[in-house]
């Protein structure tokens, strides 16, 4: 990797600004050290199993079913986070309102507030004996313990990734083309969704892109919220866990990089669209 | 964003086109009818409110349950404080070694164009992405007896995974990418005709940073590091993996919360919790101070 | 312009690695004296916490060097494991045999550590008992009550868990007796048993928290010691139901031979484990619910546990290597259960 982009630097010849050499060797270094040769101890501790147990390991039932939640689960907590976090974009860059920095410095919580924490009060607030649980229960509809319950912790630790990747681009959004628009007579929705969102788009993709991923990996607080039933509310981490504790490496790693070979797919897969899409723009 | 317009103006819905002269004169922005403006305000706040206000409730009041004495007991604790030191500094290490990190990795992606820029982007962005279980697991696979360092590292009496430096390595790990996302953008959509320009005047790779591109990327920078400072303090599955919950000497905030949850001690659970909502709040109150000093 | 680049190199990793080594450094420097690492698993925070400081005085009056006593506590097969992977521990005080075996099939202990103290070195043992809400609504009094519709039970994974692979033992043996060697009938049971559970947490402690911090399901199929806990914490809230037959929980201790080797610790560590059969300590373990192994001392607590139950024991199962295989290991029987 190293040796191919010094070829390709050579043959495009002398940059004019200069550090490219140097912040290539920090950026190289650390990804290295850090990350990358960390990761290679999956690749090995996997490649243990030979080919045909590595497939049956991450095709079986129960591994696949645990795919299956985490990633719907983990979808429909993503989209949640998409449409409510366009909004509150919005509303933090359009609109002056008394506790509009309140509003805006609380969306960093979900960071800060280790998932374990998230994943008790959750669950406390959201099981049948919770404040707002209790209300649901009423209505015949069970939170916590289920998949909703499932996507309720997804979702929280979500949050942050979509209003903060949209709010900076909506804050520098000209709003030229918007006025223009309305003073072509057009709608405040169709203004929103033909002008101003096709702009956001990029941004919008990508924070969907990070909570999505975030939410497919996430552990320490779902399974305070999911009741852990196999084919029903075990998550994809979760099995990862449970071969651990049998003592099985191998296995937990084979689901382990099939996880990571899915979000890695999924954040290349945003990248690109979100590179394709600036070159498109700037063309 | 900063200028006032007249909350007075008012457009009624434009179907046939006729706008006045008079009203396209105004900005025509900040025309949206109360209504939309009050109910879009009003989704957030519910949103916010059953998502995040309401749990964060639930940890103050758990965490008051049994009185102010009961809480300053669980605070003050021999091992929360040393677990509150143990948080501190792998904090402070993952913010220094990942803004060393993300102004390069920044500054390489957005200056200059090469071949595998996508791939790199998307590796940087693994520890996002990644199960904080299987973070963990990462290095427990490299450093522990059973990786593949494991036997030089015990030969040369180094411990890194159930001691300080592997909770250390795996707070670097989760927050590895956050102020590399937050300059990356801004960064790109600056551009590199000034660095160009500066360069072709002779100056040389410090002074441009210094000079051309830090001063666009300082709020970005620290809202970064802020970013990083929460996530590192609350960063709670790869250190679990990784870090034997021996108490008073691996155990961070969140490790030793969850261990006084399951010693059947929820309010001290929940004091200790408060502990770490209140230093994030204290960190995006010094965030606010510094973006109001910034207007 | 090449040789300033490589220097910067150079300067970043060495400024990283001195960050991590100097922390490395720091936290090896700090071990004044003898250091004795004891990784448990969860229910017995509270008896080690009173043990250590019974033990210290102890060795102290022996005239034995100084020695600090750290704790680990979590879930049984996650401490092994993480014993496995290169935690220091001195000595294992976990669940089950089957976890130790693990630690020693990974050459840190040696083996005949099960004879290397008294009663297949577990000082003390427990039982498997259901705790439910005050009242007894369900009226719960034996093992076919959980298979009734509309019962909801608690119990952990036992893939996950140690505690629960007792719980799912002391379930089959019971339904064993009921239908002789009708091994499909027992799974029937298993099964309906398996469908009333609403939560399978992974380890015994979130099964309990499950079931009293959060509210859920009618009855906790936990480690007797457990549910005498929760009674000690909320004594108006809960019952504790003894079955007609449980299984006699072992929980296993041993020394991590090569750590302790290793740390010179082998002595303290030995006496450590050895003290445990002591009259006091034997005490001290009956007073945190636990049942003393000593015939003489559990007597002394016969108000306290129900002496009558029939117990079966692990042995009845052809030892934890045959009963993992059998029962929870991926395809066996528990995975049968859950595969429809």
């Amino acid at each position: 990797m190293d040796a191919q982009i010094v070829k390709v630097k050579n043959k495009k010849g002398v940059r004019v600004i200069p550090g490219f050499g140097l912040s290539l060797g920090v950026t190289l270094a650390m990804l290295g050290c850090l990350v990358l040769i960390p990761l290679v101890s999956i690749f090995l501790s996997a490649a243990q199993l030979s080919f045909g147990d590595f497939i049956e390991v991450v095709t079986s039932r129960q591994v696949v079913s645990g795919y299956m939640v985490s990633l719907s689960c983990a979808f429909l907590a993503a989209l949640v986070n998409a449409a409510f976090g366009t909004v509150l974009a919005w509303v933090l860059v359009r609109y002056d309102f008394p506790g509009k920095r309140l509003m805006d410095g609380l969306i960093e919580l979900p960071f800060a507030l280790p998932t374990a924490v998230a994943g008790i009060s959750l669950t406390y607030l959201y099981s049948d004996q919770g404040w707002i649980g209790s209300l649901f229960d009423k209505i015949g509809i069970k939170i916590a313990y289920t998949r909703i319950g499932i996507t309720i912790a997804m979702v929280f630790v979500g949050i942050p990734f979509v209003v903060r990747a949209v709010q900076p681009v909506l804050e520098k959004l000209d709003r030229q083309y918007e006025e223009a628009a309305m003073m072509l007579g057009a709608s405040k929705l169709y203004t929103f969704f033909r002008v101003i969102l096709p702009e956001l788009f990029p941004a919008l993709l990508a924070g969907f892109g990070l909570a999505f991923a975030r939410g497919i990996g996430e552990y320490g607080s779902v399974v305070f919220i999911a009741g852990n039933i196999p084919y029903k509310t075990q998550i994809a981490p979760l099995l990862i866990m449970t071969k651990l504790e049998q003592y099985k490496y191998a296995d937990a790693t084979a689901i382990a990089l099939v996880l990571l070979l899915l979000s890695f797919l999924l954040m290349f897969l945003i990248n690109s669209i979100q590179i394709y899409m600036q070159k498109f723009s700037k063309a | 964003m900063s200028e006032k317009t007249k909350k007075a103006y008012e457009t009624e819905e434009t179907a046939d086109g006729l706008h006045s002269i008079q009203k396209v004169i105004e900005p025509p922005h900040e025309s949206s009818r109360p209504i939309i403006k009050y109910l879009l305000i009003g989704v957030c706040v519910l949103f916010l409110a059953v998502m995040l206000v309401i749990p964060l409730i639930v940890v103050a009041v758990n965490a008051f349950s049994d009185g102010w004495a009961a809480y300053q007991k669980a605070v003050m604790d021999e091992y929360t404080l040393k677990a509150l030191w143990l948080t501190l500094l792998a904090t402070v290490s993952a913010v220094v070694v990942n803004t060393i990190f993300g102004i390069f990795a920044a500054y390489l992606l957005s200056k200059f164009y090469f071949k595998g820029r996508q791939v790199l982007a998307t590796l940087i962005d693994i520890p996002f992405s990644i199960s904080p279980v299987i973070a963990g697991l990462v290095f427990i696979l490299t450093f522990g007896n059973i990786g593949w360092m494991g036997d030089f590292l015990k030969a040369h009496d180094i411990k890194i995974v159930f001691a300080v430096p592997g909770v250390i390595l795996a707070t670097i790990f989760v927050t590895f990418p956050f102020v590399f996302r937050e300059l990356f953008p801004v960064m790109n959509a600056q551009g590199k005709d000034e660095e160009e320009a500066a360069a072709l005047m002779g100056a040389n790779g410090f002074t441009i940073f210094r000079r051309i591109t830090f001063p666009h990327i300082k709020w970005a920078l620290l809202y970064g590091v802020i970013l990083c400072t929460a996530r590192a303090m609350g960063e709670f599955g790869a250190v679990s993996v990784i870090s034997g919950h021996l108490r008073g000497k691996t155990n961070t905030l969140p490790l030793h919360v969850e261990i006084l949850y399951n010693e059947f001690n929820t309010t001290a659970a929940f004091a200790v919790s408060s502990l770490l909502v209140i230093l994030a709040v204290l960190i995006l109150i010094a965030r606010n101070i510094v973006e109001w000093k910034k207007k | 312009m090449k040789k300033r680049v490589i220097a910067w190199i150079l300067g970043t990793a060495m400024a990283a690695s001195v960050v991590l080594t100097g922390c490395g450094g720091s936290s090896e420097n700090s071990s004044a004296g003898l250091e004795l690492l004891n990784v448990s698993y969860d229910p017995t925070r509270e008896f080690y916490a009173k043990y250590n400081e019974m033990f210290l005085e102890h060795w102290k009056g022996e005239g034995g060097e100084d020695v600090t006593i750290t704790q680990s506590h979590g879930g049984s097969g996650s401490q092994a494991r993480s014993v496995i992977e290169g935690n220091e521990a001195d000595v294992v005080t976990l669940a089950l045999a089957h976890d130790v075996t693990a630690i020693e099939e990974a050459g840190l202990i040696d083996s005949g550590w099960l004879d290397e103290f008294d009663r297949d070195s577990s000082p003390y043992t427990s039982t498997i008992v259901f705790l439910v809400r005050k009242g007894n609504e369900k009226n719960i009094q034996d093992w076919d009550d959980l298979v009734k519709d509309g019962v909801e039970v608690i119990t952990p994974n036992p893939k996950s868990s140690g505690g629960a692979c007792w719980n799912f033992l002391a379930a089959w043996a019971y339904q064993q007796e009921q239908d002789g060697d009708n091994e499909e009938a027992t799974k029937a049971f298993m099964k309906k048993l398996y469908e009333n559970v609403l939560v399978l947490d992974s380890g015994a402690r979130g099964a309990t928290n499950t079931f009293v911090e959060n509210g859920q399901g009618d009855v906790l199929i936990a480690w007797e010691n457990e549910a005498y806990l929760s009674m000690e914490e909320y004594p108006d809230d809960y019952e504790i139901v003894t079955p007609s037959v449980s299984i006699l929980a072992q929980p296993s201790v041993a020394v991590v031979d090569s750590n302790a080797k290793e740390h010179g610790s082998e002595e303290a560590a030995k006496a450590y484990l050895e003290y445990l059969y002591s009259d006091e300590a034997q005490r001290l373990a009956g007073e945190n619910y636990y049942r003393p192994s000593s015939e003489e001392i559990l007597q002394e607590f016969s108000d306290q546990f129900n002496l009558d139950m029939n117990l079966v024991t692990i042995d009845d199962f052809g030892g934890w290597d045959e009963a993992y295989q059998t029962f929870f290991d991926d395809g066996a029987v528990f995975d049968e259960i859950y595969s429809e």
